[in-house]
């Protein structure tokens, strides 16, 4: 009977062991489930901001348009219907702010009660009329044309170039300038670092005294540990200042300053995993290197770098990944402007500091909410692919011994 | 003529003694053994011979140590110079993660020789002297990990001899090696000798009885008897030489 | 077969040698010369504003005055709500793939997916706290919420220490243990778990210090911009340090005004985070004498 009791209890026990060991593995499905649910939502709405109507003539052949064309003749760089396919005539924007130009008030109704009506009328009235205007004073036996506007595409999402998640009548969800931006700072960052911290790993695995490195290895451990947004402060306080200064430049907030601050984060992890790999190199085959009459150094170029390779390129690959998440710092000191960059010296945004810095205000739901879980899904494949990368690298490493 | 002489050389690892006043000499083109116990400092001597004990934090070494003539532990000695000088092959094969050519090559590339021919030649030669020219000569380009436990072990001694050393430094070479590739080791240490000076280091009475014109037994860091090998594995003058080739210890 | 003459081949690899190890030295220095520096400033600065009243009075004038008491409160009330969910399941998830999984795909798969979740940027955790904790399961903006998106964060650095403490523990002593009778939990239990024990804590305090600087996370679940009162039940709202810093220093009511709360914020976060090195390093030395005594 004990021994019955004690079966079960090892039983029980495994049985919990297991469960534990399956929560990162549904955490990372949970994950995927929820910001693919939400973030392909996008392609399912039209991008008209809610309760609005966009509307022509009913004979106006126009009967559909794209979100980037709503916005280009709201900024009055298309003007002339042939642009878009319709007959040869200048496009007449109105927007309900201009009902007073039409209209009397008397004839709008001091409750606005025959807006619809004048509307309706308006509409019917100019065959060049592009009309936007809350849905809410759409009269039921409207005769103009409701513009249908596409839904957002994957291409427009990840070629658009244009960010304006929250602009009338119809916004705009271009990511391009979004994922350059990240690109972009995590490369400079790289460039940055990887010099550092390669010279750095050598220095230490092969050239310091014991005596040094035992010292310099909690420095860089403790690089680690910092919060990110102590560097983000450190960089809004120091590097931004002096970038601004140093160039001469309007603001300081750039994709430079991004750079600076994620190499310096990205620092102690290459050092410390390209450290780890050149000291797995075995010292049997140090000692044949130096038996055969090399140096020191040539025997860390020509042997501990090739030997570690991988584990060196790992290192460079989680620098990155480091890099491209990175929420705050980048958040503090790039600037966030949505533009494609394409100097050092200009402010840039990131898909994290986009999330972080919108996420709050869209409501949920809505498109916009929809589009940064889009971006989540983005950025989630972007470490899963780097994440995989470096499992490649690894295994195929082990069975290269 | 003595390729390699030594006087009284004693070797400490920190506060540990572990050689003792070491006084032999190695002829030229002969093969010597270095026998005994793990333990006795057989392997520590050998590494004298390239300075390989440098590597190691808190060694002391005193008296000389003269190779060719030359004293090695003398101040103006460069070090890198030297082991040009003196071959060494290690206990496991120990190839780079490069090409079976650039393996052999390697030697040559880091002592300054550029002339693309030159190298070749060499490479080709010796591995020809290492016995694997057949069996590799179609892929060079190929990684040296792709080759077996003896090939591998065959290319570190390729590896050595390319930069023409006068002396070969051997640690225990077939250690991790199968009968097979013990045997054709064993051969080709017996051809080299034409050439080079070899000092081998064995924990295999056999292999020292097989390959080697003279043989050195240490025990706890001293030599204890030093004749050619014949004489001293059937008429050892030492009572402890006579425990170990019987078997006693060790 | 002369040598001990100096050849030109020789000094042209030593002049290299020279200039290569000159280089490495004077960047790996320089990468010591950043931190310091950075260390150094934020340190000189906030050391001036530390004093009691910062540490246990409310923040007022709009976050320009007063102290930063809520937002210390908040952030032990995330480090300890996000530990109690992340020690004990990554411990057992790290003894599950250590000691338990059999070599499968399915070990394999759990891996793989530890080490993908331990590369899942920050923001992404506060994406899916927010749907997950905040939303579904109708938490709202809460310590719990907050806790338990940390909690995931920090869930592969606890498994991934578990696992190599588990790795450095000689294969030996399990099967010493087997072979008296001794079941797979016994064996884990009593003899693997304590002696895997003192660097288990040493890598769980280190995550302690990097949990309490995360802001990403905490933006969407819990983090409230000002909230001068302390909580009251886990499922409150509360202010924390890292979130307290960004704000001050990016969007409060008066940036250059809170400035000196900023550093003196800013100082705290980099001295939980010291503290948590040093004692890290104090338990090594202090457990690695221990097993030496034994």
């Amino acid at each position: 009977m004990k021994r019955y009791f004690h079966n079960l209890g090892e039983k029980l026990i495994e049985g919990l062991i297991t469960i534990s060991g399956t929560v990162t593995s549904i955490t990372v499905l949970l994950i995927v489930f929820f910001l693919f649910k939400e973030g392909l939502g996008i392609f399912s709405q039209s991008p008209v901001a809610e309760g609005s109507v966009i509307a022509v003539h009913q004979n106006n052949p126009v009967k559909e348009l794209k979100a980037e064309e709503v916005k280009e003749i709201f900024d009055q760089n298309i003007t002339n219907w042939k642009e878009l396919g319709g007959p040869n005539a200048p496009i007449k924007l109105f927007s309900i702010d201009d009902i007073t130009d039409y209209y009397t008030e008397e004839q709008i109704g001091a409750n606005f009660e025959y807006l619809p009506q004048r509307l309706n009328e308006l509409v019917a009235k100019e065959p060049n009329i592009l009309a936007f205007f809350p849905e809410e004073y759409l009269a039921k036996d409207f005769k103009g044309h409701q513009i249908k506007l596409a839904n957002v595409s994957l291409g427009d999402f990840l070629l658009g170039r244009q960010w304006y998640p929250t602009i009338q009548p119809a916004v705009q969800l271009g990511v391009l300038s979004l994922i350059l931006g990240t690109l972009w700072v995590s490369l400079g960052a790289i460039l940055i670092a990887l010099p550092l911290g390669l010279a750095s790993a050598i220095y230490l695995a092969e050239i310091a005294n014991p005596k040094v490195r035992n010292i310099l290895k909690p420095v860089i451990e403790l690089l680690a540990g910092i919060p990110s947004v102590v560097y983000g402060f450190f960089g809004l306080v120091v590097i931004v200042p002096l970038i601004q200064d140093l160039f001469g430049l309007p603001v300081g907030e750039t994709a430079l300053a991004g750079s600076i601050v994620l190499g310096i984060m990205a620092l102690p992890t290459i050092i410390s995993v390209s450290e780890d790999a050149m000291r797995t190199t075995p010292r049997a085959m140090k000692e044949a290197s130096l038996a055969l009459g090399a140096n020191k150094w040539q025997t860390i170029y020509k042997v501990i770098i090739p030997y570690s390779i991988s584990g060196i390129s790992t290192a460079a690959i989680l620098g990155i990944g480091r890099a491209i998440g990175e929420t705050m710092a980048v958040l503090m000191v790039t600037g966030n402007a949505s533009v494609i960059p394409h100097t050092f010296l200009e402010p840039v945004r990131t898909i994290p500091a986009t999330i972080a810095a919108e996420l709050g205000e869209a409501p949920q739901g809505g498109i916009h909410y929809q589009a940064l879980f889009a971006l989540g899904c983005i950025l989630f494949l972007m470490t899963l692919v780097i994440n995989l990368t470096v499992d490649f690298v690894s295994t195929k490493k082990k069975e290269n011994r | 003529m003595n390729s390699v002489e030594t006087k009284d050389v004693h070797l400490y690892y920190g506060d540990f003694h572990a050689l003792k006043g070491i006084t032999m000499a190695m002829k030229k083109n002969q093969v010597t053994a270095f026998i005994g116990p793990s333990g006795c400092g057989k392997s520590t001597y050998l590494r004298c011979f390239n300075r390989m004990n440098d590597l190691i934090d808190g060694v002391k070494i005193e008296g000389d140590i003269l190779i060719d003539g030359v004293d090695i532990y003398k101040t103006n000695i460069q070090v890198d110079d030297l082991r040009k000088h003196v071959g060494m092959v290690f206990q496991k094969p120990n190839p780079f993660p490069k090409s079976i050519f650039e393996n052999v090559a390697y030697g040559l590339r880091v002592n300054g020789t550029k002339d693309k021919r030159f190298i070749e030649e060499r490479v080709e030669r010796s591995l020809k002297q290492a016995a694997l020219w057949d069996e590799v000569k179609d892929k060079l380009k190929k990684s040296a990990f792709e080759l077996s436990g003896g090939q591998q072990q065959r290319l570190c001694i390729a590896r050595a001899l390319a930069i023409e050393p006068s002396v070969v430094l051997m640690d225990e070479p077939t250690s991790a090696l199968d009968p097979l590739s013990t045997a054709k080791t064993e051969e080709l240490i017996h051809q080299l000798k034409e050439e080079y000076t070899i000092v081998i280091v064995t924990h295999n009475m056999q292999q020292a009885g097989r390959v080697s014109d003279y043989t050195a037994f240490f025990y706890l860091g001293e030599l204890v008897e030093y004749a050619k090998t014949k004489t001293l594995f059937t008429n050892p003058k030492d009572q402890r030489t006579q425990n170990y080739i019987t078997g006693r210890f060790g | 077969m002369a040598f001990g003459t100096t050849s030109s081949s020789h000094k042209s690899k030593k002049l290299a040698q020279s200039a290569a190890f000159f280089i490495f030295r004077l960047l790996s220095f320089s990468v010591v010369a950043i931190l310091l520096v950075i260390l150094g400033f934020i340190l000189v600065q906030g050391i001036s504003v530390i004093s009691w009243e910062f540490l246990t009075e409310m923040p007022r004038e709009g976050m320009t005055e007063g102290g930063i008491f809520p937002a210390l409160v908040g952030t032990l009330c995330l480090v300890a709500g996000s530990m109690l969910f992340a020690f004990p399941i990554g411990i057992l998830s790290g003894i599950y793939i250590h000691e338990y999984a059999k070599d499968s795909w399915f070990k394999r798969f759990v891996k793989l997916m530890t080490n993908n979740l331990a590369g899942v940027p920050s923001i992404v955790f506060g994406l899916f706290g927010m749907t997950l904790f905040v939303n579904q399961f109708g938490f709202g903006d809460s310590i719990l919420a907050g806790s338990l998106t940390l909690g995931l964060l920090a869930l592969p650095v606890v498994i991934r220490t578990t696992e190599e403490s588990l790795k450095s523990i000689d294969d030996s002593f399990r099967i010493g243990s087997l072979a008296l009778g001794a079941t797979k939990w016994q064996t884990v239990s009593r003899v693997v778990l304590p002696m895997a024990f003192p660097n288990i804590i040493t890598g769980l305090i280190l995550s302690i210090g990097r949990v309490s600087g995360e802001t990403a996370p905490i933006l969407f679940t819990v983090a409230a911009y000002f909230l001068p009162k302390l909580p009251t039940s886990i499922f409150d709202q509360v202010m924390a340090l890292p979130y307290h810093l960004y704000v001050i220093s990016t969007s409060g009511t008066d940036i250059e005004a809170s400035r000196a709360m900023a550093y003196g914020t800013a100082f705290v976060l980099i001295l939980i985070v010291l503290l948590a090195n040093l004692l890290a390093n104090w338990l090594r030395r202090y457990f690695g004498k221990k097993v030496k005594m034994n």
